[in-house]
């Protein structure tokens, strides 16, 4: 062995030879009280989440250096925090019960965040932020997923998601639909299926048994050849709907806000239906939750309380497009100045848009979960996110 | 002698140099300093991974906690095997490759010929240049700007849409543009090797004794290049075999790459994912079999 870390020296490879590496500590235990930032955060993020508006006066006010990664889907959220490079991430329900069980994030002591005080009560205590009773993260926003379309190929607009699940009226689209590509979209055709064929008897779209989720991927199988592209990448349906090659599909407020700022001719469901399709719609809750092998602790938790302050988390929501969840981002006074910063028009009927303080609309719309066998009515024949992928693989084809 | 008088008198030297000393006539020692960065390189860091790999196939998900079971089985396999899908996925990706092989091969041969035998010495070195010039731009930027030009407004469409004409858009015939396009400088490059080494007064005696070009090309050129041909055809193969990027940004079809990809980023089917990984490992080992046979060895 001597021999080999001698030459391995000599050959500038000591660490293979000699190992060293330093082995890095994980606190899985809530922290006790917040102290002085470490003067670096490093964050997970949906695109849109941590714009320089609202991350640079937190970097002046905390010291804290905000460097932060976009991801496109939540597999690649989970992948990334796996890497334990990361201190925190904003995880949506299919990321969030995953990231608990396989450890990769820690509990949060909610009592350091005062600004969680006054959070929608109904975004608190969730079976995707809250696991067993204890906390483990902080909500940040929810929304709708969109059905957007382009206004001179696509009129009147549609009111339905059956523009692109029903197949003789996506036939009329062929190659120009454009849907998001991960297993959790099999959601959106049970969200139609519940509304169109009632004796499936779909109740929750995550939560599907054998024929329920066979009738799904059928319905989606049946999709794929009107199908012009699947994206996971934001910037790619942007540029897909720029030119032309994208008439209608599925998106985000994200790309929606981002094609309208360029003058694109782009429409989504009308403010009258909530932003929302007759069936309903899957969205999502997001939660900032933090690493378990966080290097930067405090940071993290100075930004899960800053970004759910009343102006920064009136910046974030109005700038993506989502209903926020600090109740006090809603005042006119809040929403005004967090409109100026970010260079929107004031706007301030943005919460009753968006209905961020009527928990009977998010009746409708169904938050991304990670699809597990239990089906939560004492069976457990239902299909699990590994069964998900593999689908999602067959109707790709 | 030497080693000897250097011990005798190492005491009044530095540490380095008694190590000089040390490796000093000992042949095996300086063999074993030399190499063992780079064999430790290969062998753990390199065949190490590919061997947890290849028994991470055999492994399986546990449905209730998505953990790993460590328990050997041949399940992935039969999953591979029994799923008409993967079959329709890895053909896909072989019939891409080879298309895309032989599509570099017929353009880059006369390229390679006219650089190795008709060229100036000065234009051959501007060819060179050129044709590894792409190699500088970044990967990415190079399939974003097909991705560009492939679109419904894109470059193509302008100008063949005037000539009632329209382009591919995306799908297969993207994927194999793309990647005929982003290979070929591996085919040029190893053809131009292997046209250079022929003599050229092989071609003139092929001359002399009265052979038409053609007769030339057929029975002394080509034989003499084919295997360089087939080294630069295992570069434009394996890179096509393994790519998954193009086939996302210019196409709905999925490569043996996108479904190893989903299955490890989802974090929930590594098993599966490594166990389609072997499919493009053991045409690898077929293809360089062949290409032995061929003689291509001995022009990488």
């Amino acid at each position: 062995m001597a021999w080999i870390c001698v030459t391995g020296l000599i050959a500038a490879l000591a660490v293979v030879g000699c190992g060293g590496g330093g082995t890095s500590t994980s606190t899985s235990a809530e922290l006790q009280s917040v102290g002085k930032g470490e003067g670096e955060l490093d964050l997970v993020n949906w695109p849109g989440y941590v714009e320089p508006q609202w991350s640079k006066p937190f970097e002046q006010q905390t010291g804290c250096q905000v460097k932060s990664k976009d991801a496109g889907t939540s597999d690649e959220m989970i992948q990334l925090m796996r890497t334990g490079q990361y201190d925190g991430v904003s995880a949506s329900g299919n990321a969030s019960a995953r990231l608990v069980d396989g450890g990769d994030v820690a509990p949060v002591n909610v009592d350091l965040v005062p600004n969680y005080k006054t959070i929608f009560s109904d975004l608190k205590d969730q079976p995707y932020n809250t696991f067993d009773g204890t906390h483990y993260g902080i909500p940040h926003g929810r929304g709708a997923n969109l059905l957007m379309w382009n206004t001179n190929d696509v009129s009147p607009g549609p009111k339905s998601w059956s523009i692109i699940l029903d197949p003789k009226q996506a036939a009329q689209y062929k190659g120009k639909i454009s849907v998001y590509d991960d297993p959790i979209y099999i959601a959106d055709a049970a969200v139609y299926l519940k509304a169109h064929q009632p004796d499936l008897g779909i109740d929750n779209p995550y939560e599907l048994n054998n024929d329920q989720f066979n009738a799904a991927v059928d319905l989606l199988k049946q999709q794929r050849p009107n199908v012009g592209e699947y994206w996971s990448d934001a910037a790619k349906q942007i540029q897909a709907y720029t030119n032309g090659d994208d008439q209608v599909g599925a998106t985000w407020q994200y790309q929606y806000f981002a094609l309208k700022g360029d003058n694109q001719p782009v429409a989504v469901s009308p403010v009258s239906q909530g932003f929302v399709p007759d069936e309903g719609a899957t969205g999502w809750s997001d939660t900032w939750m933090i690493s378990s092998s966080a290097a930067h602790p405090n940071c993290m938790y100075k930004w899960m309380d800053y970004i759910t302050s009343p102006q920064a988390n009136a910046e974030v929501a109005q700038y993506f497009g989502e209903a926020p969840a600090q109740s006090k981002a809603c005042d006119a006074s809040t929403l005004s100045a967090a409109a100026k910063v970010i260079g929107y028009p004031a706007d301030t009927k943005f919460c009753d848009k968006y209905h961020a303080a009527v928990p009977s609309f998010w009746k409708r719309v169904y938050y991304w979960n990670t699809p597990v066998s239990d089906c939560g009515n004492g069976s457990s024949d239902c299909k699990d996110y590994n069964d998900w992928v593999q689908a999602w693989t067959g109707i790709k084809g | 002698m030497e080693a000897a008088d250097a011990l005798a008198s190492a005491p009044r030297r530095s540490a380095g140099r008694r190590l000089a000393g040390l490796f000093h006539g000992h042949g095996g020692l300086q063999a074993g300093a030399l190499l063992s960065g780079p064999l430790a390189w290969l062998v753990i860091l390199y065949l190490g991974s590919l061997a947890v790999m290849l028994v991470a196939a055999f492994w399986s998900v546990s449905p209730l906690s998505g953990e790993l079971v460590k328990s050997l089985s041949l399940d992935n396999f039969k999953t591979l095997v029994d799923e008409p899908v993967y079959r329709t996925i890895a053909g896909r990706t072989i019939a891409i490759a080879s298309l895309v092989t032989l599509t570099d091969a017929v353009l880059a041969f006369p390229i390679a010929f006219y650089m190795a035998k008709v060229a100036s010495r000065r234009t051959t070195a501007v060819l060179v240049v050129a044709v590894l010039m792409p190699l500088w731009a970044s990967y990415l930027v190079k399939v974003y700007a097909w991705r560009q030009m492939l679109s419904t407004d894109g470059v193509i469409n302008w100008v063949l849409n005037p000539l009632g004409a329209h382009g591919p858009g995306y799908g297969n015939t993207a994927v194999w543009l793309v990647m005929s396009y982003l290979w070929l400088p591996y085919m040029v490059i190893p053809i131009f090797a292997g046209l250079e080494r022929i003599p050229n007064s092989l071609l003139s005696a092929s001359e002399d004794l009265g052979a038409s070009p053609w007769t030339t090309f057929r029975r002394v050129i080509l034989p003499l290049a084919f295997p360089a041909v087939v080294a630069g055809s295992i570069f434009t193969f394996s890179l096509t075999l393994g790519d998954y990027i193009t086939p996302q940004l210019v196409s709905n079809n999925q490569f043996i790459g996108n479904v190893v990809y989903n299955n490890v980023t989802g974090g929930t089917n590594l098993p599966l994912g490594s166990a389609f990984a072997v499919v493009p490992i053991v045409v690898m080992i077929l293809y360089l079999l062949v290409a032995r046979r061929l003689g291509a060895f001995e022009h990488l």
